[in-house]
């Protein structure tokens, strides 16, 4: 079963754009939310990953914080 | 053994990837990341051929166009020495350790760090060094702007957006910078500038709450949610132990992108190069491949 993804992000942040890009190249289907316009979603970031720095991915749960290509790789299974 | 091992891969290491693979050059890229500060780099509208185009995108594009030729590349690989063994040029990582007849070293500059007590424990806990980045989760908030050239203006301009309060912490006797942004951020009502001021401490518990600063002899402290350093770079160049560097740990280069150690050429921001500017990083890049496939040709080396 695929697994949940979420990317919290703002739009000018360049490993935002590379975490995003590269769940696009491996055709994996995330929830995108731009924390610089929804600022509760901003707050749950936070509260979450305990740090204010973007991109934060939650696959299903697991918090990866930084676009940390290892981890996410590891996260969902890609080899 | 290798033809040319090239470190970084911004404008400038990804220009000399492509003109030492049109070259068939048995070449090696090992990088820390892709784009380098390039990357960071907001909208830009001066490199030639684009008249718009942001940095994340400019880098993309550098990306495919290296790709394309297939070279070997290892990324988030951190290089630790580089020196000359018997007519080799040997690079050691953070992984492992590589050989080959010539080396380009185009590791960039990074954000230059406060030093500051709690600089450390409190980096993306409220400690920030790319106000574009997340400037947005301080919606509201009071922060403070560290630093008083162009990029700490730039900073300021977008933070007054989101911010409540925005302090800036000037360690001159006024804003540097250009004119216009500067009488922007100084006539604007958010704006609270202490100059001759330099920061000591920054505090707080899980994240920052404030921080300390001395001004002519006093010490003075403020509570902000948010600090945002902008004082500058420093060249990725300490690993280079052996070359020539000036004052600013730039590497020193001749017009071939020589260094002083025959075999090892350096290119784009890490080097004492005037002007530091993507179009031109990509420039030096291209001259260090040509410099270093020359130097293969002209002389000799035992397999």
């Amino acid at each position: 079963m695929d697994k949940k993804v979420k990317v919290y992000s703002t739009p000018a942040c360049p490993w935002c754009i590379r975490a995003k890009q590269f769940l696009k190249d491996n055709s994996i289907i995330f929830e995108d939310i731009d924390v610089s316009t929804d600022q509760s979603a901003g707050e749950e970031m936070v509260k979450k990953s305990g740090q204010m720095g973007v991109p934060v991915l939650d696959i299903e749960g697991e918090i990866i914080t930084g676009f940390d290509k290892e981890k996410i790789k590891q996260s969902l299974g890609l080899l | 053994m290798l033809d040319l091992i090239i470190i970084g891969a911004g404008p400038a290491g990804i220009t000399a990837t492509v003109y030492a693979a049109r070259k068939r050059m048995d070449l090696l890229v090992i990088t820390s990341d892709i784009g380098g500060q390039a990357a960071w780099s907001g909208d830009i509208e001066n490199y030639t051929g684009y008249q718009f185009i942001s940095g994340p995108e400019l880098v993309l594009k550098f990306e495919e166009h290296m790709r394309k030729y297939g070279s070997a590349l290892k990324e988030s690989e951190k290089v630790t020495n580089v020196e000359k063994i018997n007519e080799r040029i040997v690079v050691r990582t953070d992984k492992g350790t590589y050989e080959a007849k010539t080396a380009i070293i185009a590791s960039g500059k990074r954000s230059r760090e406060l030093a500051v007590s709690g600089e450390k424990e409190f980096k993306n806990k409220g400690i920030s060094y790319c106000a574009t980045c997340d400037g947005p989760l301080f919606s509201g908030k009071d922060v403070a702007i560290i630093g008083g050239g162009n990029s700490a203006l730039d900073a300021a301009l977008q933070l007054i957006k989101i911010a409540q309060r925005v302090y800036i912490i000037n360690n001159t006797a006024g804003l540097g910078g250009d004119a216009v942004m500067r009488e922007k951020v100084s006539q604007d009502s958010q704006v609270v500038i202490f100059n001759n001021s330099k920061v000591s401490a920054v505090t707080g518990g899980n994240f920052i709450s404030g921080l300390r600063f001395e001004k002519e002899g006093r010490q003075e402290e403020l509570a902000v949610q948010g600090i945002f350093v902008e004082i500058g770079l420093v060249p990725n160049s300490e690993f280079a132990t052996g070359l020539e560097k000036n004052v600013q740990g730039e590497i020193k280069v001749n017009c071939y992108n020589q260094t002083n150690i025959s075999g090892v050429f350096a290119a784009g921001d890490v080097t004492d190069v005037p002007e530091k500017q993507i179009i031109i990083a990509a420039g030096e890049g291209a001259k260090a491949a040509l410099g270093a496939f020359r130097y293969i040709a002209q002389n000799k080396f035992l397999s």
